[in-house]
């Protein structure tokens, strides 16, 4: 069975460009994706995943709210009981990767991750769960 | 000197019997010229412009190689620098810096919440306020954005849309409360709201009920602000999404075509309108076709304007623009050699012929710049102006075989897609932009071409250096960047809880009301409501809620 994935903007972040062409590689992948649409909240972005039934929620942000808005997805899913695995990506410096981990967050991605890179921690992260 | 064959009628428009180059030869000697010796490091002389008597030539119509006849040499381009973070002080200290570093021009970079019409303390702004630009609730922050500087000596850029007018409220009633006239401000409101439903995202209202702002503040700003550009219209960021040069072009320049329908629809002419119109473009990395986007824009834009609108104005005619280098070219890897990205893309916007330029930051894959790297970002400018001596001819890549066919070539491509938008209008560019957007027409195409570009980059087709080739010194120390804490976040709450506590409430009441009974009438220019709302301290949230009242808001369908 192809591995489910809901990729999420949360927030007021308008830069749509990276999130649809993961969204895009993800599929060329085999990967079934859902997009949620912009300015999304962290309890709107938990909903959908649990009601899409999801392997993994993936999350981009380019406008530096990711130390706030991150865990709180990751939280929001938790308070609804649902252990699915959040990803990240989008503008994140070296800097936030520890404490991002310690918040629950899954795997990260910067700038100039590549699509090889992207797809295969996914699909690990989906393969140690199952 | 006046060449002898020249005569002028009224206006001073030129005669059938002038040539290209007479006309240029007669403006270029009545331009003034900035001091210095126009010769190579070792002293050859250099004409202000090169070509055969039959070319085309700078400052004439159609204006492919330039708008003014003497270029650089009457005056450099303008080094704006982007700014804005933190509260309305912090953005002051930074503006202050640019200005004593040289730089001519502000240009304020507002936070998400601000640039969403969303006040500092709404529950959607948690996380962003002051993180991507500066946050601006009220009166009061505009105020102390603008401490110490005077606005009737130096030009202000605004990078807003969606609330621009209630922006441009708040900047005329802080400048009026300064002692310094509406008429005498000079600046420009980005106010190009078709390329945030076709890229940038940061919509509030509907499409429809945007333009009627957008059309307010044309027709105010046309009447009281001469000094005034009302629109800035933007390829920028459609190219960011992701759009191919030609798409980046061809979208824009739809779009100044739809604003100067919408201001004829409103009753102003052309020549009121278009000359009030600046341009706001990408330059990317890819050398030539990036100064032969900006000399096709030149030359478009003055087809069109001329004969298909009909503009007697030569000012019409003429396109103007602000280039800001790629953001999306910049690597988090290696962040240093974006400098030398940054120093090819600034070098393409001025060969290209540009009249004011930001150059980003090493920084800015990583966070927003710290003042090392945005000091760094303007000596580059600074090192193309002074330095290099490209600044002596004019469009110095005119007439190269290669450059001309690339100028043709990116013409043709946007008329294809003029064409296209002209289809799905009936006619109307205004109405195919519109229709284009609602259709998610100008959105698919520009993820798509997105998509194209990134699989290059997979495939290791296109090389990008530090990213798929070329990594070591990849894992070298981070470089310090500018941290945004969530202590700006508290303090700018504090500030607009104080704005809150001490003005009249029942003031603000009043403004309010006026403002929603005024929305309701789509014939009445909502300009001075919303100044007087701002001069009570009515907020950015309070007057933008009213309007959302009123117009509705809009949502994106999303699409992949």
């Amino acid at each position: 069975m192809s591995v489910r994935v809901l990729v999420a903007k949360v927030g007021l972040d308008g830069h749509d460009r990276g999130i649809k062409v993961v969204a895009r590689l993800l599929r060329d992948a085999g990967m079934e994706v859902v997009y949620t649409g912009l300015f999304q909240t962290p309890e709107t972005v938990a909903m959908a995943a649990i009601q899409e039934d999801v392997d993994v929620v993936g999350l981009s942000m380019l406008s530096g709210a990711h130390m706030t808005l991150a865990p709180l997805v990751v939280e929001a899913l938790r308070e609804r009981g649902s252990d699915i695995p959040v990803v990240l990506g989008g503008i994140v410096p070296p800097r936030d990767l520890d404490e991002l981990k310690a918040l629950g967050v899954s795997a990260v991605f910067g700038p100039g991750a590549s699509a090889h890179e992207i797809v295969s921690a996914i699909t690990s992260i989906v393969t140690s769960r199952s | 000197m006046l060449d002898s064959k020249c005569t002028l009628d009224e206006g001073g428009d030129r005669v059938a019997t002038e040539s290209a180059q007479e006309r240029w030869r007669r403006l270029f000697h009545a331009a003034p010229i900035r001091p210095g010796k126009f010769a190579t490091m070792s002293g050859i002389p250099l004409a202000p412009v090169y070509g055969p008597s039959d070319a085309e030539f700078p400052g004439v119509y159609p204006y492919t190689r330039g708008v003014h006849s003497s270029m650089y040499r009457t005056k450099l381009w303008t080094m704006r620098m982007f700014a804005g973070f933190g509260t309305a002080t912090d953005t002051n200290t930074r503006f202050r810096e640019i200005i004593r570093s040289g730089g001519t021009g502000l240009s304020t970079a507002f936070d998400m919440p601000t640039l969403l019409g969303l006040d500092s303390d709404d529950p959607m702004s948690l996380g962003e306020v002051g993180r991507c630009g500066v946050a601006i609730d009220s009166l009061a922050d505009v105020r102390d954005l603008f401490d110490g500087i005077d606005l009737g000596a130096i030009t202000t850029s605004m990078t807003i849309n969606s609330p621009a007018a209630v922006m441009l409220a708040l900047f005329v009633a802080q400048a009026e409360e300064s002692g310094v006239a509406r008429e005498r401000l000079g600046g420009t409101l980005q106010n190009d709201i078709l390329k945030e439903y076709q890229a940038q995202k940061e919509f509030v209202f509907p499409p429809r009920q945007s333009m009627r702002l957008v059309r307010d503040t044309i027709a105010f700003t046309a009447a009281e602000m001469p000094k005034w550009n009302s629109i800035s219209v933007s390829g920028y960021h459609i190219r960011e999404a992701g759009s191919t040069a030609a798409e980046e072009l061809a979208f824009t320049l739809a779009n100044g075509f739809a604003y100067v329908e919408l201001a004829r629809e409103a009753g102003l002419g052309v020549d009121a309108v278009a000359p009030r119109l600046s341009f706001f473009f990408n330059a990317h990395i890819d050398f030539f076709e990036e100064i032969a986007k900006y000399r096709a824009a030149r030359r478009i834009w003055a087809k069109w304007m001329r004969e298909h609108y009909g503009a007697k104005d030569e000012r019409s005619w003429q396109l103007r623009f602000h280039t800001q280098t790629a953001g999306v070219s910049l690597t988090a890897q290696q962040p240093e050699i974006n400098i030398a990205r940054t120093a090819i893309e600034a070098l393409a916007g001025v060969l290209g012929g540009t009249q004011s330029l930001h150059t980003n930051s090493m920084d800015e894959a990583l966070a927003l710049p710290s003042e090392k790297a945005a000091r760094i970002a303007l000596r580059t400018q600074q090192i193309i102006a002074h330095e290099t001596n490209v600044t002596n001819v004019a469009d110095p890549l005119g007439g190269s075989w290669f450059i001309e066919e690339l100028t043709d070539e990116m013409e043709r491509e946007a008329e294809v897609i003029f064409a296209q938008i002209a289809k799905m209008g009936e006619g109307s560019m205004l109405e195919g932009c519109v229709r284009g957007i609602e259709e998610n027409w100008f959105q698919g195409r520009i993820a798509d071409s997105a998509y194209e570009l990134e699989r290059t980059f997979n495939s290791g087709e296109r090389i990008i250096v530090g990213v798929n080739e070329f990594l070591e010194g990849n894992d070298e120390d981070d470089m310090a960047t500018l941290r945004i804490t969530n202590a700006d976040e508290r303090k700018q709450l504090g500030r607009l809880e104080k704005v809150r506590r001490d003005r009249d409430g029942e003031q603000v009441r009043r403004a309010l009301d006026r403002l929603r009974r005024e929305a309701s009438d789509p014939d009445v220019n909502l300009m001075p409501a919303l100044i007087d709302a701002a001069k009570t301290y009515a907020t950015v949230g309070e007057m933008m809620l009213t309007l959302v009242g009123v117009f509705g808001r809009h949502v994106e369908v999303p699409s992949l």
